[in-house]
């Protein structure tokens, strides 16, 4: 196909030509950021957690006297483990994704000094099984462990930790983690196992260092444990709180119980992050839908202005084909100029974001995504307006107006 | 003229309906979009207490060690006030009012037995609370300085509260158990809750938030009840009682009514700090006492979230996408007409005219475009209403903004016209005659 005839018909129409680039250049600059954006709150939606995320529902108990914590809650837990269908039962200070952040800077040395703010859980006994953390190293807590271990202003009395791989990598890269000593505000615990990644009580706000940062530690019966977390087959978790709910408020006159699974703990925290993705999607979608009628009702007039010179080309020997090519490699042309231009204000909001918005770099395949799905929808967008513009007959050239 | 212009507009329009629907919609989309989030953003950082803002200061001092550092995503201890400095600045007595305040969560056991315990969120403050912030109040009174030196166990309801617990009838004199204490009901404030609460701790949420109680902060710290918000300290196994002098956990306020009042209360933090530093408690320079004014103060804490900005952008973004689609679908309009438009330049219009008679032609596109587009916005903002944001029940369009969408409506589309209709005006009419 000759492009020398488009590029001097396009310079008679600079100014449509220019809107065209112009508007493709805009709408590929804010799907391919908008994009990353849905990519990046998806991603945050499904950060994998290393517990039982499906078995799991938690009964969240406020208001009991903390001086009788340790006869309620074995005798809680022992109701709960009485609940048809409860395979595990523990009690624990706080839950991944609760939102209620208990932070502690840890180090491998005495005086060492940390920016990363670990979430830390203190368990009862059988947290590990009602948790379903996997041990990748090491061992769990003994049952002396549980015993002899409490808590003291927020400070663990025990000796012993778990901490998660992340955590492990973080602290001793290279080195095996066991046996290593964890400090925190003056004190010291000994690393007795290694679990999966588990996730921070707060992720979003503890940075991309604590997301994945956690430790365990073993306790006996306390009053800061408001937590029962209660394992079963997933298709239970319903009716296992329901039932749960009733139980504890049963045992508890004068508290303040609530129950959900653990797949609505999740949703819950991530709820507006997927509003906004809904709302992304939405935006995106109603650009490139106005976006496609701009190329529409430009090239249509266009094509309404050119009949007679159409009809000519066809009177000499044009055949349709050549029409269609035409108005379609013109717009290939535009929609090229458009992506460029595009791209590079892509590239450069996505620097202006990262620099006011705590946005990471755009990986590359963005931007030639983003080229891709322009270029096709300027072929979707002018394949009417060209195919009227087929279909003047070549009668059309011997007509005055 | 004016009428025969809207006539032919109105015929012009009436010939290519796609053509104009598209450019209605466009104008209304991009309208529609971006003044929902125009919308958000102005009661986002709108002033909480019209009329009274200009007199509210909180000042701010830092106890903090030299070698102090600030963990990632940590809040700032600075941000609140320590027991010891809140008590001397209340003390000193140096603004027209001045009050010190925390957030508190308590448990509450009805004595009514259909209600189970429940959780509620309110304040605990000294005496000027109420005057500093002019808390209407529907039965009843705050408490006195007295009962705040005495520890006095009284409690002010919030309407809401109030009615929950004791239904339509009189509720000071009562009782409440709130905790593990029982309090007496002095009074009862009409529902009131600036918006955002800009007085609170700023790990709250303070768009949603009420305050459904009040008592004295001398019972808080008295009985340690529980705080919420954060308690941030800074010496290692310091004791993490409410009134150690290393840990703050208060706001504080005051009122000051001139400027100099305010120039004289910025002099006497700075002059509070030095002498607190050559007490040898203070290590940093006394200058780094701050004085904010309540809109200051909510600049500096930047509570509109990064979402909403973002959102803002987005949608500016958007509309101009759909201003340059209107620019050319207008483009592609008025030339279509360059034989029509030389007709009646050879009558004799002059440039003018023609450029006029677009414009109104263009002008009526963008009233239709911002009456949809008051359509999309009020679906956008019911949309976020359903949001569960913090902010979602806010999103709501006053009179200024609801002509600010039609007048920016009108605007753009007769901006988006004029290159159009300066490019349709410039048609030499002779050539246009003889080529058609």
């Amino acid at each position: 196909m000759e492009i020398r005839p488009i590029f001097s018909s396009l310079r008679r129409h600079r100014i449509p030509a220019l809107l065209i680039v112009l508007e493709i250049a805009l709408a590929c600059a804010v799907l391919c950021n908008a994009v990353f954006m849905i990519g990046q709150r998806m991603a945050n939606i499904h950060w994998p957690n290393g517990i039982d995320e499906a078995g799991i529902s938690v009964i969240t108990v406020n208001g009991t006297d903390a001086k009788l914590a340790a006869s309620n809650i074995p005798r809680d837990l022992a109701a709960l483990r009485g609940v048809a269908g409860v395979t595990a039962a523990a009690a624990v200070t706080s839950m991944p994704l609760d939102q209620s952040p208990a932070l502690t800077g840890f180090t491998t040395t005495p005086d060492g000094k940390t920016t990363v703010n670990t979430s830390v859980y203190f368990m009862g006994r059988g947290g590990e099984q009602a948790l379903g953390l996997h041990l990748l190293q090491g061992r769990f807590f003994n049952a002396e462990e549980y015993a002899d271990s409490g808590l003291k202003d927020f400070q663990s009395t025990a000796h012993v930790a778990l901490v998660t791989a992340s955590d492990a990598k973080r602290l001793w890269p290279g080195k095996d983690a066991l046996g290593k000593q964890l400090y925190a505000n003056g004190k010291s615990w000994t690393v007795v196992g290694v679990v999966s990644d588990v996730l921070a009580m707060d992720p979003t706000t503890s940075g991309p260092g604590g997301r994945y940062s956690s430790v365990f530690y073993p306790s006996q019966p306390d009053g800061m444990m408001g937590n029962y977390v209660v394992r079963s087959a997933p298709q239970d978790r319903d009716r296992i709180v329901r039932e749960a709910v009733q139980t504890i408020s049963a045992l508890n006159p004068g508290a303040v119980v609530e129950g959900k699974t653990y797949a609505r703990m999740r949703s819950d925290y991530f709820a507006n992050t997927s509003s906004m993705v809904w709302m992304l999607v939405l935006v995106c979608a109603v650009m490139l839908a106005v976006t496609v009628f701009g190329i529409v009702g430009l090239t249509s007039f266009w094509v309404g202005q050119r009949r007679r010179q159409i009809g000519i080309r066809r009177a000499v020997g044009a055949t349709r084909g050549h029409i269609l090519h035409y108005f379609q490699t013109e717009n290939f042309l535009l929609s090229t100029g458009g992506v460029v231009v595009g791209m590079l204000l892509a590239f450069g909001i996505n620097l202006y974001l990262m620099q006011h918005y705590a946005m990471t770099r755009m990986p590359w395949y963005y931007l030639p995504g983003g080229a891709v799905a322009l270029w096709l929808i300027g072929q979707l967008a002018v394949l009417g307006p060209a195919l009227r513009a087929a279909a003047v007959p070549p009668v059309v050239a011997t007509r005055s107006v | 003229m004016f009428g025969y212009y809207l006539d032919l507009a109105w015929r012009s329009l009436k010939r290519t309906p796609v053509l104009t629907g598209l450019m209605v919609l466009a104008i209304g989309l991009g309208i529609g979009a971006s003044m929902t989030m125009l919308t958000v953003l102005h009661v986002m950082t709108d002033d909480p207490m019209p009329g009274r803002s200009a007199h509210l200061y909180t000042p701010h001092l830092d106890p903090l060690p030299r070698d102090y550092k600030l963990r990632d995503g940590s809040p700032d201890p600075t941000d609140d006030m320590t027991w010891p400095d809140a008590m001397a600045l209340l003390k000193a007595h140096r603004g027209v009012r001045q009050a010190a305040m925390s957030g508190g969560s308590l448990l509450l056991r009805p004595a009514r037995a259909d209600l189970r315990p429940f959780y509620v969120s309110g304040r605990y403050a000294t005496t000027d609370f109420f005057a500093l912030f002019g808390v209407p109040f529907e039965q009843g009174s705050g408490w006195s300085a007295a009962d705040d030196a005495a520890g006095a166990q009284v409690v002010v309801l919030s309407e809401t509260l109030a009615r929950k617990l004791f239904g339509t009838g009189k509720a000071v004199g009562q009782t409440v158990r709130l905790g593990e204490h029982d309090f007496r009901v002095i009074g009862v404030t009409a529902d009131w809750a600036p918006k955002p609460v800009f007085y609170d701790d700023q790990t709250g949420t303070q768009y949603s938030d009420a305050d459904l109680f009040f008592l004295p902060l001398s019972v808080a710290v008295d009985e340690k009840l529980q705080v919420s918000g954060n308690r941030s300290g800074w010496v290692h196994g310091d004791d993490t009682s409410l009134t150690s002098a290393n840990m703050t956990w208060l706001q504080f306020w005051v009122q000051l009514d001139t400027p100099a009042q305010v120039a004289a209360y910025r002099q006497y933090l700075v002059d509070y700090s030095a002498q607190q530093k050559a007490l040898g408690r203070f290590q940093r320079p006394p200058t780094n006492a701050k004085l904010y004014s309540l809109m200051s103060w909510l600049a500096h804490e930047n509570l509109v979230p990064g979402d909403v900005d973002l959102q803002l952008w987005l949608a500016l973004g958007f509309l101009f996408v759909c201003l340059l689609n209107i620019v050319a679908l207008l483009l592609a309009k008025f030339l279509r007409r360059s034989g029509a438009i030389s007709v009646r330049r050879a009558l004799g219009a002059r440039r003018r005219d023609i450029f006029v008679q677009l414009g109104i032609e263009s002008a009526l596109i963008g009233v239709a475009g911002g009456v949809l587009g008051l359509a999309i916005a009020q679906l956008g903002l019911w949309s976020i209403r359903q949001r569960p944001d913090d902010y979602a029940k806010l999103a709501q369009m006053d009179m200024s903004m609801l002509l600010g969408t039609l007048g920016l409506a009108v605007l753009a589309s007769v901006l988006a016209g004029l290159l159009p209709a300066w490019r349709a005006c410039r048609v030499p009419p002779a050539l246009q005659l003889k080529g058609g």
